[in-house]
């Protein structure tokens, strides 16, 4: 950070030219590529619908645009009543049987682009509850691009999954797991947005990973279970 | 409507004087213009009118930012005013009570905590207290003195999430924000102590499962000072102003007898002057030993409710400093390792602690077969826990009366024949949970 | 709460004026309870809350229980709390199943709804019986073939809304759960589920429901 110090002064005294110049008007403009500036526009001003389930309701919406755990800060203050106005929903609680035509009509009121978050364990899966009444994950009625877990998950939880969406909107997912995960070979599907086809090379890729699994001595090192 | 209920029933719950409503605000005075919104003043003749009336049904939710959660209400409409009202529910209904018969005792805890999803120390209470008393176990005082403690915490949370999210659908829009900021400090004492903010998974049969760290008691106290004075700062906000005057006051009143007949309980009881409480009624935890005062309205419209919960809050803060004053030495869950984990550290030098808790983990303890019921006053009425025992492993039935369940047949009481505003404020006083309603 | 002498008395205090109605008392862990004829339940409400010197006209809640594989198989719990004196009392009301009343309609109906028949498990059925996902009626999905014996018999008990108003949404709720009707309620419909459910749920011998979790090993399974 002190560099960055640094670096405005000198451009405050006029001194930075060249290279400096560039890296700097670099890390202080948005580079004027359209889809890249859409992407950081559209991220930046989120107006999530005022949706809340059940307990994680109360943790967010409700608790993360209180004074502690401010969601204004990420630019999605204005929540929404009407989902014909709201581009992001976040289903925070269980789903269950009967709700689920509803939220399903929800999202469909909802225009383009629009984003699903699927927060806490419930909707991402059922959570807790493996019965008759909820369903198991809201991925089986609706797309969803981010899932959170937690049982409910804290709104710093919360606003980490936003933070990523708000990446993932950016048209920049990678968030150095590949170097964590040992990915070699993997390739990310979401470069193409949310609903795009996976590019042929990750086809491919998934497929092989497919096989491998399924077939132990197939594994270089034997089974990946061992 | 005027009559002030300073009522002394003979029933042998001890001292129930309340904080009576004030003497100025039996009578709807003149505030302004927005006076006595109620049936008696509100309610338009239609005969009266040549406009040709129509009545309109139309739907109100479940999605809906004022619903305090998935309720849906079909209203009959005559202009704006409220002919007829149906909730209906299940919007989020969550088979807790069949899941439960397939889980062992102690894992019926988080699924039963997650009902009424404000106050869920309160249900963790109903349950475990239903199940010492079918297992007939007996928890240790500093036990009660805890649980005692940590209800009276959630109290005051439920009622400022109440506060919070009532003023907020009335138009007072920055309480939201100043009741969630004490909120948060009382999740963080949650925190400190349980590990998590929500669902906390604290009290278990036998007890709470740990001890208060250090540190903890400091913090309270803290909490303990400050909280009188920002409840102070609420009642200046919103006591005497006038919007919120004019939108409560004579708003929602159902006769107390009525309100006895649709089983109604809790703060909606107590506005309308009955001074029920179950934490006076049937001794329970800690409860005999405090001294607290219940507050009891005499009109019973939103303003009375509002008085109350506001009450309520501060005498369970007094609960709360006289727990922590008297907060006894000794263990912190019973010593029957049939029902009781036994503490980590003696596993690894007996024997027979780890056969139990082997049995306790895997298999869970066995209840002989009988069935319980118990209630405990809940921040929203009387919560009722009734477990069913088969003599095996797991309860063979469980069923949670919840006070948001009930309550929710006295808001056609409350709302037919007032306008849709009304209703909308009507709701917001009724309290409910839909968590608890459903289930 | 009344303690067992007490309990004794009202049996005896009952019984004068309505014979026959209360079948058994309990007095299990301290809670004093009423075991009552479900055909005389309304008298024994009605007398419990209006005799003088009882006064128990607070119905605290209304449930209802599967006691399966014990016979009667149902119960409804009445709680009835006296409020001058804070005592509480139980009645209970037990009801069998008419549906699995002789061999051929159990099989016949059982067969119908579960897939299996309760008898053979040879104890206690378990409440989760296998992993089926509950079953909803759908437009497309063919509702299942009626039983030979017409409707399907439920269990019938008369409503007390009219004593305590409060037993409306609790019996609603009974009704959904376990599928028990009573007479007189002013509207019985499903009130948790949604109304096209078919089935009813809380009862022992329907299964849980839900879905097992797909672990990489049972992946191939299930896709």
């Amino acid at each position: 950070m002190r560099e960055r110090q640094l670096s405005a002064r000198d451009m405050l005294r006029g001194d930075l030219e060249g290279e400096e110049l560039e890296r700097y008007v670099e890390q202080k403009v948005v580079m004027t590529k359209f889809e890249k500036m859409l992407g950081w526009a559209r991220s930046n001003s989120m107006f999530p619908l005022t949706f809340g389930l059940a307990c994680c309701a109360i943790e967010a919406p409700i608790s993360l645009v209180t004074a502690r755990y401010d969601l204004a800060r990420f630019g999605a203050e204005a929540l929404r009543a009407s989902p014909r106005q709201a581009d992001m929903i976040i289903l925070s609680g269980r789903v269950s049987i009967k709700m689920a035509p509803v939220v399903r009509r929800l999202y469909d009121q909802m225009l383009e682009p629009k984003w699903a978050i699927s927060m806490g364990a419930c909707s991402s899966s059922g959570g807790m509850f493996s019965n008759y009444a909820v369903v198991q994950g809201a991925d089986k009625f609706m797309p969803i691009d981010l899932h959170i877990p937690g049982c409910p998950p804290r709104p710093e939880a919360v606003l980490y999954g936003f933070t990523k969406l708000q990446r993932k909107i950016q048209g920049n997912p990678d968030q150095g797991w590949r170097q964590r995960y040992d990915a070699a070979g993997t390739e990310e599907w979401a470069r193409g947005g949310p609903r795009s086809e996976p590019s042929p090379e990750a086809a491919a890729a998934y497929e092989e990973a497919r096989r491998l699994t399924r077939d132990p001595d197939q594994v270089p090192g034997g089974s990946i279970r061992a | 409507m005027a009559e002030h209920q300073n009522t002394n029933s003979s029933h042998a719950g001890g001292a129930a004087g309340g904080v009576p409503h004030s003497a100025g605000r039996g009578a709807p005075e003149h505030i302004g213009e927005g006076a006595a919104t109620g049936p008696a003043a509100g309610a338009v003749d239609p005969a009266a009118g040549s406009v040709d009336t129509e009545l309109m049904t139309i739907n109100i939710g479940p999605h809906h930012p004022a619903t305090h959660g998935v309720l849906r209400l079909v209203v009959d409409l005559e202009g704006e005013l409220v002919r007829d009202l149906k909730p209906v529910i299940g919007y989020v209904h969550t088979g807790i009570e069949k899941s439960c018969e397939s889980q062992a005792y102690w894992k019926v805890i988080p699924f039963v905590e997650r009902m009424d999803y404000v106050s869920y120390f309160f249900q963790m209470e109903a349950f475990c207290g239903a199940v010492e008393r079918l297992v007939e176990l007996e928890i240790p005082p500093r036990a009660r003195y805890l649980r005692t403690i940590f209800l009276e915490l959630n109290r005051i949370h439920s009622h400022l999430v109440w506060l919070g999210t009532t003023a907020l659908d009335l138009g007072a829009i920055s309480m939201l924000w100043y009741c969630f900021r004490e909120r948060d400090k009382i999740l963080d004492l949650f925190e400190m102590a349980a590990g998590q903010r929500m669902h906390t998974r604290y009290f278990q049969v036998g007890g709470v499962i740990e001890d208060i760290p250090r540190g903890f008691e400091a913090k309270l106290r803290e909490f303990i000072a400050e909280m009188p004075v920002r409840v102070g700062q609420y009642e200046d906000l919103l006591d005497r102003n006038e919007v919120f005057l004019s939108r409560t006051k004579g708003v929602g009143v159902v006769p107390r007898e009525r309100l006895l007949e649709l089983g109604v309980t809790g703060p909606l009881l107590r506005a309308a002057g009955e001074p029920w409480d179950l934490r006076k009624a049937f001794d329970y935890l800690a409860y005999p030993e405090m001294d607290f005062k219940i507050p009891v309205g005499t009109v019973g419209d939103g303003y009375d409710r509002y008085r109350v919960r506001v009450a309520e809050m501060v005498e369970s803060v007094r609960i709360v400093e006289q727990a922590l004053d008297g907060l006894p030495e000794g263990p912190f869950i019973a010593d029957d390792r049939k029902y009781v984990l036994p503490p980590r550290s003696e596993l690894s030098t007996s024997m027979e602690s780890l056969i139990h808790h082997f049995k306790l983990v895997t298999e869970g303890y066995r209840v002989e077969a009988g069935e319980v019921y118990y209630s405990i006053e809940s921040p929203r009425g009387e919560l009722g826990c009734f477990v069913l025992a088969d003599g095996s492993a797991k309860p063979a039935r469980v069923h949670f009366r919840d006070p948001s369940f009930v309550n929710l047949q006295a808001f056609r009481d409350m709302a037919v024949g007032t306008y849709v505003a009304d209703m909308i404020a009507n709701l917001g006083m009724l309290d409910p949970i839909l968590g608890g309603v459903d289930r | 709460m009344p303690d067992a002498p007490g309990l004794e008395l009202i049996r005896g205090e009952i019984e004068q004026d309505h014979p026959g109605a209360v079948l058994d008392t309990g007095f299990d862990r301290g809670q004093p309870a009423l075991v009552v004829d479900p055909a005389q339940i309304l008298a024994v409400l009605t007398w419990l809350r209006d005799a003088p010197g009882q006064g128990y006209r607070f119905l605290s809640s209304l449930h209802a229980a599967d006691y399966l594989p014990a016979e009667p198989r149902f119960a409804v719990h009445y709680e009835l709390i006296n409020r001058d004196r804070v005592e509480r009392l139980r009645v209970k009301a037990l009801l069998r199943d008419p549906s699995a009343a002789g061999p051929v309609a159990a099989e016949g109906v059982s067969g119908r709804v579960l897939g299996f028949s309760p008898g053979e498990e040879g104890g206690r059925p378990r409440a989760s019986v296998g992993r089926e996902t509950g079953r909803r009626a759908r437009p497309d999905t063919p509702s299942p073939p009626p039983p030979a014996d017409g409707a399907e018999e439920l269990p019938e008990i008369d409503s007390c809304v009219e004593l305590f108003p409060t037993a409306e949404f609790q019996e609603r709720e009974a009704y959904d759960f376990f599928g028990i009707v009573f007479r007189g309620h002013p509207d019985l419909t499903r009130i948790l589920l949604p109304d096209d459910y078919v089935g009813w749920p809380l009862r022992r011998d329907f299964p849980v429901g839900g879905e097992p979790v797909t672990f990489t090993y049972n992946e191939r399974a299930y896709g």
